[in-house]
């Protein structure tokens, strides 16, 4: 700590240098995390899906439905404990640009099975009792200035017309990665009024009482209903969710790339801007050691220097994306889950102390092996 | 007379290693931003090839994709008799009504489920769309349960070789043949009778979902659309079918763009910081050399020029290297779900010289940009005092 005044007199000696060099690696510590919420983003769902749950859909696809049927003889299968079931609904609030998630649930257990949801029980019960209610999650209430009692208007595309709800509750997630962007309304309410279709639902979401049951439920669930007319396929939230994500196919893939290329490039930078500072000094570090400073303390100074550098900018870039991603999603309502969590700003500064480290490595060694003779020689 | 471009070119080689980083980074920057554009404009060109000017798509009123729409066998034949459709030689009218089901089969990469297209087409098809041509085996007998698989889909799932079987709800259904349409959006989807796929999906007889009509001539699109919408017994829209498949690439290319262009413009800024970085360590380190450039009669304009040339030229390499490494992805297929199908969707990636182009003038401002701020600072430096550090 006592050489600390000494590494900030070096760091402020070039301070256009320093302040790029921090800058460089907050940019690209800012571009990680942007990154990382990309992908969390693509991959929404992966992370929170429920353990304890199973996914029943269609086997041909989840767009093909099954029979409202299905509901009690699930619960007639052993370790099951709870079904419910949604279904979707594809309508449009004003503008076909503004695109969210509607479910038509089953109001008497969907809210068990989803416990994670938070919503006061006065504003379920309200939400219960009235046959065109809605639970608007926070996020989608906020952007559209949605308050509890609004009517709203949703132009269907697969049932016709209009279908007017009353938000009645509000949901919360329970963390930041929850979706709050989805709109859930009475199953009930859809079955009477469609055209078509009556008496079917999208999928059912099965809990089991011990998550080491579910793939021995997921097998009896599909077993059950093989060579009937409603085939199934059962697989556990997460199951599901991965392989929602993986549809959106290799672009995992190309956000690793991009985050490798610049984390390369950002490499180079610091490693340029710490050997330029270290060759310039070359006299002074040869002054230092025939005062009779250790190699090892020459080291550890210029890999100081190299690692404060770092972990400045990469504080500096890490605040910044979480600033960006409490703004909330740039694409407008494409990426519900905008966040950037703990975990992956720890990671980032891990990164960027590793970069610290690595970019400070070779000019450190070289200031360590500098022999006095040669180095005195330049002054 | 001006610095001669060669001093710059030589200082530049003198100190290759700082110049490097700086090409390297206005050379991922480049790199990025092109690929980004390049998968935009692929999954775009996919969808818009789909689409034949010639051709006009028929939905239920108020429908947003073929998913959401109904038309029934009577409104078909309302939709034939118009006068603004072609007719071939036997005088049946060029209108295809179509089925389209989602079936998920697993992917070839990864083993799990995506959403295939299977559309239920009559034998109308292949004068309606002249494009799709078979490149084996034959096309499917009408009325027997039989698969002709996009070029794409073949490449992308599990067993959709020819002479395959593929179980769809509940039927086997060999695969007979395999066609291609030349990189457009049907290349991912699977053929069969539209009859028969209405009867396995236990979907109600004699109802499509849309109906795609070739027209006479393209500029026949007004006409037709006034017609049918005026008609009492029909409650459609009627859309070109380019215009249909541009709108349906909307909501997955706008996506790549806005965090292309995000992550670009934020690299682009950690590129210039190094550009800026290495220029500065440049002017520091041949502050002698300015001195005695100005000394000679060099006047501090012409210093300041030759900087921000030297600067511009670490960015033009790195730009056309960024535009090199870019230039191999082109073609390169990759996958993705489209939203508003809701089905896997594969595309070529697409580089455009124009896009290239773009990508050296994104090179070109951020090379400025760099190199302005130092070249300032050489121009302005004390002669006599940078001179007497000799």
């Amino acid at each position: 700590m006592k050489y600390l005044p000494f590494i900030l007199r070096n760091l402020k000696r070039k301070k256009t240098r320093t302040i790029l060099t921090i800058g460089s690696i907050a940019v690209a510590l800012f571009l990680f995390g942007l990154l990382v919420t990309i992908e969390t983003a693509l991959n929404a769902g992966v992370d929170v899906a429920g353990v304890d749950r199973l996914v029943v859909r269609n086997r041909i696809s989840l767009i093909q439905p099954l029979p409202l049927s299905y509901q009690q003889r699930l619960l007639q299968i052993p370790h099951v404990t709870r079904v419910t079931h949604a279904s979707w609904f594809g309508g449009v609030y004003q503008d076909e640009r503004n695109f969210f998630p509607q479910f038509a649930i089953d109001t008497n257990t969907y809210h068990d099975v989803f416990s994670e949801f938070l919503i006061p029980d006065d504003q379920w019960q309200a939400f219960v009792a009235d046959r065109e209610g809605a639970v608007a999650g926070r996020s989608l209430a906020e952007k559209y200035g949605w308050h509890i009692g609004d009517r709203i208007p949703i132009r269907g595309t697969i049932f016709q017309g209009t279908w007017e709800f009353n938000i009645r509750a509000i949901y919360d997630g329970t963390s930041g990665e929850a979706d709050e962007s989805q709109f859930w309304f009475h199953y009930d309410y859809l079955d009477e009024r469609r055209a078509w279709g009556e008496g079917l639902v999208g999928w059912y979401t099965v809990q089991v009482d011990d998550p080491d049951h579910a793939v021995e439920v997921a097998a009896a669930i599909d077993d059950r209903f093989a060579n009937s007319a409603w085939e199934t396929t059962t697989e556990t939230e997460k199951a599901f969710a991965a392989g929602f994500a993986k549809q959106i196919g290799n672009i995992r893939l190309i956000v690793l790339s991009i985050g490798a290329v610049v984390l390369f490039t950002l490499l180079l930078v610091t490693g340029s801007a710490m050997a330029t500072a270290v060759r310039e000094r070359v006299p002074e570090l040869g002054v230092l050691k025939t005062l009779g400073f250790r190699d090892g303390t020459v080291l550890g100074l210029v890999l100081a220097e190299s690692v404060l550098i770092a972990l400045v900018g990469g504080g500096i870039g890490v605040g910044l994306a979480k600033l960006f991603t409490l703004r909330g999603d740039p694409t407008g309502g494409m990426l519900p889950i905008f966040y950037l969590g703990p975990d992956e700003m720890a990671l980032g500064l891990g990164l960027a102390l590793a970069v610290g480290l690595l970019a400070g490595a070779i000019p450190a060694i070289t200031a360590m092996r500098l022999r006095i003779v040669d180095a005195l020689r330049r002054v | 007379m001006a610095i001669p471009i060669s001093y710059n070119v030589r200082s530049v080689a003198a100190r290759w290693a700082t110049a490097l980083v700086s090409v390297l980074g206005i050379a991922g920057t480049v790199g990025v931003f092109l690929a980004m554009l390049a998968m935009a404009k692929g999954f775009q060109a996919t969808l818009i090839s789909s689409g034949s000017t010639d051709n006009a798509i028929i939905m239920r009123a108020g429908a947003d994709s073929e998913m959401t729409s109904a038309i029934n066998l009577e409104q078909v034949r309302i939709i034939g008799d118009s006068p603004e459709i072609a007719r071939s030689d036997d005088g049946t009218p060029l209108v295809s009504p179509e089925v389209v089901v989602i079936g998920a089969f697993p992917l070839a990469s990864t083993g799990t489920d995506a959403n295939v297209q299977v559309r239920g087409v009559s034998e109308t098809v292949l004068d309606v769309r002249p494009s799709v041509k078979i490149t084996e085996g034959r096309f499917f007998t009408p009325g027997l349960a039989e698969l002709v698989v996009g070029r794409n889909a073949v490449s992308t799932y599990r067993g959709f070789e020819l002479g395959s079987t593929i179980r769809i709800g509940g039927q086997d259904w060999p695969v007979v043949g395999v066609f291609s349409t030349g990189g457009s959006a049907f290349d991912s989807e699977v053929w069969c009778d539209a009859n028969l796929l209405n009867q396995v999906f236990s979907r109600p007889d004699g109802i499509f979902q849309s109906v795609t009509a070739r027209m006479v001539s393209p500029d026949q699109l007004d006409a037709l659309k006034d017609r049918l919408t005026a008609d009492p017994r029909l409650t459609v829209d009627v859309t070109g079918e380019q215009a249909y498949y541009a709108k349906q690439s909307q909501m997955v290319s706008t996506l790549i763009r806005v965090l292309g262009f995000l992550v670009a413009m934020v690299m682009a800024v950690g590129a210039i910081f190094g550009a800026l970085n290495t220029m500065y360590s440049a002017v520091a380190a041949r502050a002698r050399e300015i001195a005695t450039m100005r000394a000679l009669g060099f006047g501090g304009g012409l210093v300041m020029m030759s900087f921000v040339l030297e600067s511009l030229l670490i960015a033009l390499v790195g730009g056309a290297i960024g535009c090199l490494a870019v230039l191999p992805l082109n073609g390169f297929t990759a996958g993705t779900m489209n939203w508003q199908t809701f089905s896997h969707l594969a595309f070529a990636f697409k580089v455009t010289p124009g896009m290239m182009f773009g990508g050296l003038v994104f090179a070109t401002i951020m090379g400025v940009v760099g190199g302005l701020l130092p070249a300032f600072r050489a121009a302005r430096m004390p002669v006599a005092t940078a001179l007497r550090e000799l």
